[in-house]
């Protein structure tokens, strides 16, 4: 499986990301200057944290017109894997690839911190090696993280599944104590209608090394592999 | 053709149903600073530009495109804007 990591100008987590699919999952990597529009030799396009373009005008709103943003709404709509971590998810927000926007945090503070998450549903490729409605510990870092979208909208994400990771207490509780930035619903990733497009504020990526004291993000990665091979036998 | 350049003046405003915490904060220190009278603020952007075109129209329907593709987020912004003729002209 091959996985793609997008550098935009500003981004500062791609390097993170590129070590856990190479380094530690031992897959095929590499990384895309915004620039480029070729991608079709990826399978997994990620679109890492960072403050691409220095967060101007709103995080994402720049980075959204970079010319590989056409090759990846492109990939999306092939139904390949898409996903945005932190800034990505931003990014993919303001591309219209995930409805929504994120924006600045209910207490004003930029928060970097481990809390608890939710999976919500194992049903998913993202969280197909995770046990159903199990709590893990991801570290968060962001500003502009607290989820927003119209009534409507929110009800149609959670009539159809799209909610996959929420803040919660370390028993799985969710509730406004639990919720570090104000987001809607608790919501910490969600994915497209088809799922195969994930955007989360959360870091997996920092949380996949034993050595960083925290492996709840590996699963996620692992899973993509378990599935690839699922879709190949 | 003549040309005509416009200033545009920008505001950017969070929609009604978008909390806005910086303007919460914003009016707290207003009200204790004794500014009691003040009930509720509401930060936004404003944007100034310049461009030249050929109508005032083209000129309108332009900075409306800029604004919807990238200068507001209509998930959670509403936008408006001026157009002032700036006394130069191009062309002739």
């Amino acid at each position: 499986m091959k996985f793609g990591v997008v550098v935009f100008p500003g981004s500062n987590c791609d390097r993170d990301v590129a070590y856990v699919t190479q380094q530690i999952l031992a897959q095929p990597t590499r990384l895309i200057w915004h620039r480029e529009t070729e991608i079709s030799d990826i399978d997994v396009i990620i679109l890492p944290g960072g403050f691409s373009y220095g967060d101007y005008l709103r995080c994402g709103a720049i980075a959204q017109f970079s010319p590989i943003m056409k090759a990846v709404a492109d990939h999306a709509e092939q139904g390949k894997c898409v996903l945005g971590i932190c800034n990505g998810f931003q990014i993919l927000t303001e591309a219209g690839l995930l409805p929504g926007a994120l924006i600045r945090n209910r207490d004003l503070h930029f928060i970097c911190d481990r809390v608890s998450i939710r999976v919500e549903t194992s049903q998913q490729i993202w969280t197909s090696n995770y046990q159903e409605k199990s709590v893990i510990t991801l570290p968060i870092a962001h500003g502009e993280g607290r989820y927003f979208a119209e009534a409507d909208t929110l009800n149609s994400l959670e009539k159809k599944g799209q909610i996959l990771f929420r803040y919660c207490t370390s028993e799985g509780e969710i509730n406004d104590a639990a919720n570090p930035n104000g987001s809607l619903n608790n919501i910490a990733g969600l994915t497209n209608e088809k799922g195969n497009v994930l955007g989360m504020m959360p870091h997996p990526e920092r949380a996949s090394d034993e050595v960083l004291g925290l492996t709840d993000g590996l699963h996620l990665f692992q899973g993509l592999l378990a599935e690839k091979v699922a879709m190949a036998s | 053709m003549s040309q005509q350049t416009y200033k545009a003046l920008i505001y950017v405003t969070l929609r009604p149903s978008v909390l806005d915490p910086e303007g919460t904060a914003v009016a707290s220190g207003l009200q204790q600073q004794g500014y009691t009278e003040v009930e509720e603020v509401r930060m936004g952007k404003y944007i100034e530009l310049t461009l030249t075109t050929e109508t005032e129209e083209s000129a309108r329907k332009r900075v409306n495109q800029m604004c919807h593709q990238l200068l507001a987020n209509p998930v959670i912004e509403n936008y408006r804007f001026e157009l002032k003729p700036l006394t130069t002209t191009v062309g002739g």
